[in-house]
Formats: structure tokens, sequence, C-alpha cells
């Protein structure tokens, strides 16, 4: 068991979700509320991970974020080191790549809030903030549940971004997924088994998370009307 | 529903909400009161918490930072290892190692990546990296690779040093998948090519490879049992884990370009790096990798 890949893993995906998670409140209640030119097209954008192959988006982002690209370079003079093959630079894959399991699921809680509710807060004087923290994040928490469980999930489980971007360095960028190729790799079977042991119950838990509360939100909500 | 105006907005109160609006608030959401479901902010914030306390902890994980990276040719994953350990023993400090294909590795050093020694299974890729200006010097010679020929317990094909039998196995149907390092940046997928090519049996087999991303998943391919034998590292083939479960004889020098294995320390090199550098050369070192196939340079 490779404690180290694990915990990385754990520290990738706890930093991932609390990056993107507030990001996408914010993007996807936008999306949730308002109409505008292209908006199907920025939608379709932020939804491009779920299909794009992870090793294209890596391949791309290994260009973006290459020791040769003007981000990169401009990385390397600010912060001293470079972003491809370190935890920073696999950060930023990592937000990028769960675009989408962020902002869908809260996005498809935002639109089942009535317009009406927003107009009564609106009209009773709240500020679009007081809002969302009041009004619609309660009511989409269920929504939220499930986008924390699965970029967290998610995050674990992402292997071709992760090996093109990071480069499988131990305590760094050797993430639990690549530790079970690497014990693969090593004639470790039984290693690689417990590996994939505890990532296959973390997944379990994450989707049972996800499906408990939305049921369970749904009878209440039944109960309730 | 009903229309409650939003009176004149006054900055006297924290955030601009002043009590009676808070009031009205409350009385305007009376009808929609019994939708809000509670949010469980106890139950959140404990998940939240129990994420960020295991912060510090993977960053005490993150100790061992400091030790260098070194990264290695797949071929030496076991007789490293060891290496490593015997070196750890001694002077007290850890190295990380990094084991992959030698032309994944030269190509990530260029692009930046933070390695301090490199260990190629091919001498060439050290040349191409002291040529433009990333190495400390132009290395040295540490070993020779042997490739082995690998068969799982129980496969049809006969073990020889000229690989005689290939093609003909190919042909009568006894070899359907055959397993190499990719041949395009992996040196022993290059030899195992070469090899291939001496004993014509390269045209026939083609179409039957089975190709690992370096010499050590070719070895698992070969000797997993799902292929009928591969052309591997011998340092592999002696694994602990490979000896269980396959046979191998090595393969014949004369049938490929020698695999020149040289080492050489990176511009970022430090102190501990540069001591482990200097331990590879050492008889201890030099007696493991011996032990594990390969043959020394230099007597």
């Amino acid at each position: 068991m490779d404690s180290t890949a694990l915990l990385l893993s754990l520290k990738l995906a706890a930093l991932t979700v609390a990056i993107l998670v507030p990001a996408g409140i914010l993007v996807a209640r936008f999306l949730a509320a308002r109409e505008f030119a292209g908006k199907a097209f920025v939608e379709a954008l932020f939804a491009l991970p779920l299909v794009l192959p992870p090793t294209v988006l890596g391949y791309y982002l290994l260009v973006a974020m290459g020791g040769s690209s003007p981000l990169g370079r401009w990385y390397e003079a600010a912060f001293g080191h470079a972003l491809v093959f370190t935890f920073d630079g696999l950060l930023v894959a990592s937000i990028i790549f769960n675009l989408p399991f962020a902002i869908q699921p809260l996005q498809r809680a935002f639109e089942a809030i009535p317009d009406d509710l927003r107009h009564a807060a609106a009209c009773c004087g709240l500020t679009g903030a007081q809002s969302l923290w009041r009004i619609e994040l309660p009511l989409a928490w269920p929504g939220l549940l499930t986008a924390v469980a699965l970029t967290f999930a998610h995050t674990l489980g992402e292997f071709g971004v992760v090996l093109m971007v990071g480069g499988s360095i131990p305590g760094e960028t050797k993430t639990i997924a690549l530790a079970i190729y690497d014990r693969v790799q090593g004639f470790d079977m039984a290693g690689a088994g417990l590996m994939s042991a505890v990532l296959l119950l973390l997944s379990v838990l994450a989707i049972g998370v996800t499906f408990l509360t939305s049921s369970r939100h749904r009878e209440k909500r039944r109960h309730a009307d | 529903m009903p229309i409650v105006p939003s009176g004149p907005t006054d900055g006297t109160f924290p955030l601009g909400v002043s009590p009676v609006r808070v009031l009205r608030f409350a009385r305007c959401l009376g009808r929609f009161r019994m939708m809000l479901p509670t949010l469980p902010r106890r139950a959140l914030l404990r998940f939240a918490a129990a994420l960020f306390l295991g912060l510090p902890a993977a960053d005490a994980a993150h100790a061992a930072q400091d030790a260098p990276l070194v990264a290695a040719a797949a071929d030496l994953r076991f007789a490293l290892d060891e290496i490593a350990a015997a070196f750890a023993l001694e002077t007290g400090r850890s190295i990380r190692i990094v084991y992959g294909s030698s032309g994944n590795f030269r190509r990530q050093i260029a692009e930046g990546a933070p390695f301090e020694v490199f260990l190629s299974a091919d001498e060439s890729l050290v040349f191409a990296l002291a040529r433009e200006g990333l190495t400390v010097d132009e290395g040295v010679l540490y070993a020779t690779g042997r490739l082995a020929l690998v068969v799982p317990e129980g496969s049809p094909l006969k073990l020889d040093p000229e690989l005689a039998d290939l093609a003909a196995a190919v042909g009568d149907g006894r070899v359907r998948k055959f397993a190499i390092a990719n041949p395009e940046h992996a040196p022993y997928g290059r030899a195992a090519q070469e090899a291939l090519e001496s004993a014509g049996a390269w045209a026939a087999i083609r179409s039957r490879l089975v190709v690992g991303e370096n010499v050590a998943q070719a070895t698992q391919f070969a000797t997993s049992g799902s292929a009928q034998g591969g052309i591997v590292a011998l340092s592999l083939a002696l694994a602990p884990g490979v000896l269980g479960s396959a046979r191998h004889v090595p393969v014949s020098e004369s049938m490929h370009k020698p695999l020149r294995q040289r080492m050489v320390l990176l511009k970022r090199a430090q102190a501990t790096a540069r001591e482990f550098y200097a331990y590879l050369r050492q008889p201890a070192a030099r007696a493991v990798l011996g032990r594990h196939g390969f043959a020394l340079p230099g007597g």
C-alpha cells in the first residue's frame, strides 16, 4: 500500500473540490438564471472534458504549460519552478478536467429552483449574494453534495491527464491511480489489488452518498408537497 | 403572491440588511417555507473539517520530498531498488526513483522535469541531453544490458538464444501474442526489434506484437500468461516475481546493437544526488548490478 500516493490523491482531490466547487457554484447559478447569446456554446465548453479523451486534454495542457510555452515560462519566472511535473500543474489539470463534474449537478440544482422564489427573495430586498446563501444554496444542497462527491471521486481516479502532465513523481505527482499502474509493472499484483480495492471503496462511497441524499431529498419534498 | 415593496435602501446596517427587511422577508417567504429542507450544516462542516485535517498528514508524507529524484530506465527496477536501500542504510539519506522508458525521460527532462540523476538504458539519449546543455557532463557508462526471451510456464515456445523457433511458431499458430517494449522510445524495445530482425522473424511477428510502454510493462505482458512470450530485459527476467512464473534464456548478444547504459548528473543535482551518483560506481553497487544480469564496464 503506497500511503504517500493515497495521501497525495486525497490532498489533490480536497484542493480541487475546495477551489472548483465555490467557483462552480457561481458559474452554475449564472448559467441557470440567465439567458444570453452563446450560452449553449459556453455550456458545451464546460461539458467538453466529459467526452474529451484524457490524453488529448493532457497533450494540450502539456503544450500550454510546458517550459517552452508563454504560460510555462511566466510561471517558472514567478514561482521558480516549472508548472508541468509538479503538484501545482496537476491541480490546474485536475480543476480543468473536473469542470463538468462540479458544474453540471450544481446547474441542474439551481435550475430546479422556481423563478418565483428568486423573485420573492429579490422583492424582499435580498441582494444576489444573500439570496444565494440563504435561499438557493439550501435548496440546491443535494446538487452541491453531488458536485463535491463526483469531483472528489473523479480526481482520485483520473489517470491519463495525470500521467501526461505529472510524470509520476513520488510525493509530488504520483497519485494512487498511477501507483496502481506502477505496482502492476513491478509485478506486485497484491499491492495493486489492495490499492484498487481502496479506490473501489471510495468510489462506491461517493456514488452512495450522492444517490442516498438525492433520494432522501426527493422523499422529503414529496412529503412537504 | 404577496408583493412586498422593497423600501428605500439604507446603508446603516451591516450588509445592508435591516431588521425590518428580515421580518418582511420571513413573511413573504411564508408560503415557500415548507419547501426548504434543512441544510445539514453540521454534517457538511464535519466533512469539510475531515478533508482539511487530512492535509497536514499529506504534508508530513512530503517530508521526504527533499530526497532527490532519480529517473531510471525500467530495466533497473529491481537492481536499483536494492542499491537505493543499501545507500539509505549506509548514508541515512533516501532518494526517490521513478522508473520508465528512457526515451520518455529524455523528453521529460528537456521539458523541465525535476530529476537530478538520469540512468538511461541508451547512451545516445544522455549525449543528446548533454548537447542541449542540461547535464553536468557526458556521464559514465554503468552497465551493458542483456535481452532475454521469456515465456510463461506452459508456453509452447522453445527457449533458444538465437530465436530460431520464433518465425515458425508464428506460422503454425503457437504464438498469438508476443510482448516487447515500444521500439519508438524504449531502448529495450528497439533492441528487441533488432534481435527479431536478425532472427528473420520481425515481418512475421509484427502483427502479433503487444507493445509495453516500457520494458517492465512488456515483461508483465510477456509473463502474465496472456501472451506466449516476449523479448525483454534479462534483469527483469531474473526478478523474483518473474522467476516463479516464467522461464527465460538470454538472447545472443550478436543479434542486436549493445545496450550501452549511461548515467548522468543533471544540472540541478544537489549533494545527495551527487553522493548517490558516486555510490553507483562503488563495488557494492556494481556487485548488485552484476547479480541482476548486467555486464559491467571496465572489468
